[in-house]
């Protein structure tokens, strides 16, 4: 627990201590923030609710990046060898870079979810305990995915190209960029398959409709039982030595971590309710947009028209 | 040996076709420094890898500090210390933070200002590890190798790449801990490193030990013969200047002969009447006391840095 704590507080350390952590863990988040909120929603409160699921889950996803990057980065360095001397254990390197990422994107997460309430005046956040445990389990759950990857490639070249080609599907079928039902029915299956559209969707109810953590079981489960899994294999397939290569085998274990979803993502198409819930969301921040923007102009029109000033006066 | 802290028997590693370590066996006693002496690619790092519990040794018996580091590293791990050759720390990291981070790893723990006071690091205890020189970054490899007053101390290549003023810092340093009395296990590839600091060296050449022995014993061995090393214009038959009066043998090495006398004036003689006669000539001629590299010469026909 002490070597756990140690790695922990070291891992955060250098983290603030990097400039490539603050663009890519603060400044890009907070900057997709005010795009969603400021351009795509046009400041409307109901629509930035509705977008802060796709911010918050691109902020979590994105723990994949930093943790396979420093990793790898530590190992091809000769750092993680030098670890390996030392009491510290594979699990303890593994689980402290999960905890300083987690403590790292927490703050952020915080801080939209405070910009949306007092900067762009959102009535409701919704449920925050489902809010907080999804972006929990999904830090975790995507920050394993990272470590999965940093054990499975040999180098950073490798890392960035797999890092690449995972991100892609992750945040263009989700819902996370481009709206869940603006995709192509066939889109729609195949984004049943990725975990980020479970943690978007998620996220998108507990904001929007509000879910408490009872009406969220799916996600939660379906993330938790993805980060064992990923935990478990990048423990068996941790390796502390720069020139300890992985085999080709080996990097299909990166195929198993798709089990949980695909497995999911088969049921779901033929008896869940995803696609469902994501129209009927969706459909209900329209109208409220709708009903909003038709509120706006009669509000106007009742401040600015003098006659109904003075049908509004009192009569004798 | 009977106050032994590490006893290594017939260990073998291999690295696919690579035969790495070929059935090494040493003793070391507690407060001895023991160092493997060979070229690059000898299979030393592999052996104290083996030792420190970082690889896994083929076959053979290694008990460190009574833990076998197959199957009791965690243990074992409390109980050693190491400065690896090719290793680092990560470049935002203080001086400082590093010795407290690799303090909160053990149970036992020295003062991490002590350590940075006797390495000299005081200075440089808020600066980054990037921002440290190559001595520097030893000398804190070694600080942090000492945090938890290991019974055992692993040296892999202490000075290698270093230049010859901070090696000879790096040579004070563990001499420090040498008059300290504490265990130490070293590799280089420097013959002077080996005869300064080492108490017994043993030589290791394709993976196995040719010899063993205390610096002094292991030069006796090669009858403590002088070396003369010389260049000539022509080339000349190795038998035939091996014969010369007052030469003990010669070999050819890199275009030079390497002479060796008991009588090195009347080998001299020899060699530059030899020479007149067969109208040849001495480009360059150098004299030097018998060293762990004549004993390794003797023994393999090869330099050690070849």
């Amino acid at each position: 627990m002490t070597n756990l704590l140690t790695l922990t507080r070291m891992r955060v350390r250098l983290a603030l201590r990097n400039k490539m952590f603050f663009f890519f863990s603060i400044i890009m988040p907070i900057g997709f923030f005010f795009l969603y909120s400021g351009v795509f929603a046009k400041g409307e409160p109901i629509v930035v609710a509705y977008l802060l699921g796709p911010v918050l889950g691109l902020n979590v996803m994105g723990s994949f990046w930093g943790l396979s990057a420093t990793l790898v980065t530590f190992r091809e360095q000769g750092i993680l060898r030098r670890f390996h001397v030392t009491p510290a254990t594979a699990t303890d390197m593994l689980v402290s870079s999960i905890l300083a990422n987690y403590a790292l994107t927490l703050p952020t997460v915080i801080a939209e979810l405070l910009l949306a309430k007092f900067l762009f005046h959102v009535p409701s956040l919704g449920d925050l305990t489902s809010i907080f445990l999804l972006v929990s389990i999904g830090t975790i759950s995507f920050g394993s995915l990272g470590l999965v990857i940093a054990s499975v490639t040999n180098t950073m070249q490798e890392t960035q190209v797999l890092n690449q080609l995972l991100w892609l599907p992750l945040i263009f079928l989700s819902g996370a960029t481009i709206p869940f039902t603006s995709l192509s029915k066939t889109v729609q299956h195949i984004a049943l398959f990725l975990p980020a559209t479970y943690l978007v969707h998620g996220l998108k109810n507990a904001i929007v409709n509000a879910f408490g953590p009872d009406k969220i079981l799916l996600p939660l489960a379906s993330l938790t039982v993805w980060f064992v899994l990923t935990l478990f294999l990048s423990s068996q397939l941790f390796r502390w030595e720069p020139e300890a290569k992985i085999g080709r085998r080996a990097k299909l274990y990166v195929a198993a971590t798709a089990i949980p979803f695909l497995l999911l993502g088969v049921w779901e198409a033929r008896y869940g309710r995803v696609i469902a819930e994501e129209k009927v969301t969706m459909q209900r921040v329209e109208d409220s947009d709708r009903s909003e923007q038709r509120r706006k102009p009669r509000e106007q029109e009742q401040s600015t028209d003098p006659t109904r000033l003075d049908d509004a006066k009192p009569r004798n | 040996m009977p106050n032994s802290v590490l006893q290594v028997e017939n260990l073998t590693k291999r690295y696919g076709d690579v035969q790495a370590v070929r059935g090494i066996s040493f003793q070391v006693a507690e407060g001895e420094v023991f160092g493997l002496l060979g070229p690059n690619g000898a299979g030393k790092t592999s052996t104290i890898e083996i030792l420190e519990g970082l690889r896994d040794a083929d076959a053979g018996m290694v008990s460190v500090c009574g833990y076998d580091p197959r199957t009791q590293g965690d243990e074992l791990k409390h109980e050693i210390g190491a400065a690896l050759q090719s290793t680092a720390l990560p470049d935002k990291l203080r001086v400082m933070e590093a010795l407290h981070l690799f303090a909160g790893f053990y149970k036992r723990r020295k003062n991490p200002d002590d350590l940075l006071k006797r390495f000299g690091l005081e200075e440089k205890r808020n600066a980054f590890y990037s921002q440290l020189s190559g001595g520097q970054k030893q000398r804190l490899a070694l600080a942090i190798a000492l945090i938890n007053d290991p019974k055992v101390v692993f040296l892999d290549e202490p000075t290698a790449g270093l230049d010859p003023q901070v090696r000879r810092e790096i040579y004070d340093v563990i001499e420090e801990l040498r008059r300290d009395k504490k265990t130490i296990v070293l590799t280089t590839h420097y013959i002077e490193e080996a005869e300064r600091l080492c108490d017994r060296v043993a030589i290791v050449d394709h993976g196995q030990i040719i010899a063993q022995g205390t610096p002094r014993e292991l030069k006796q061995a090669s009858a403590d013969k002088t070396r003369i090393e010389v260049r000539l214009a022509r080339e000349e038959s190795e038998a035939t200047l091996g014969t010369l009066e007052g030469v003990s043998d010669c070999r050819s090495l890199n275009g030079n002969y390497v002479l060796h006398c008991q009588r090195p004036p009347q080998a001299i003689v020899s060699l530059v009447k030899h020479l007149e006669a067969q109208n040849n000539e001495l480009v360059s001629l150098e004299i030097a006391t018998p060293s762990l590299e004549d004993v390794f010469i003797e023994l393999t026909g090869r330099r050690l840095r070849d």
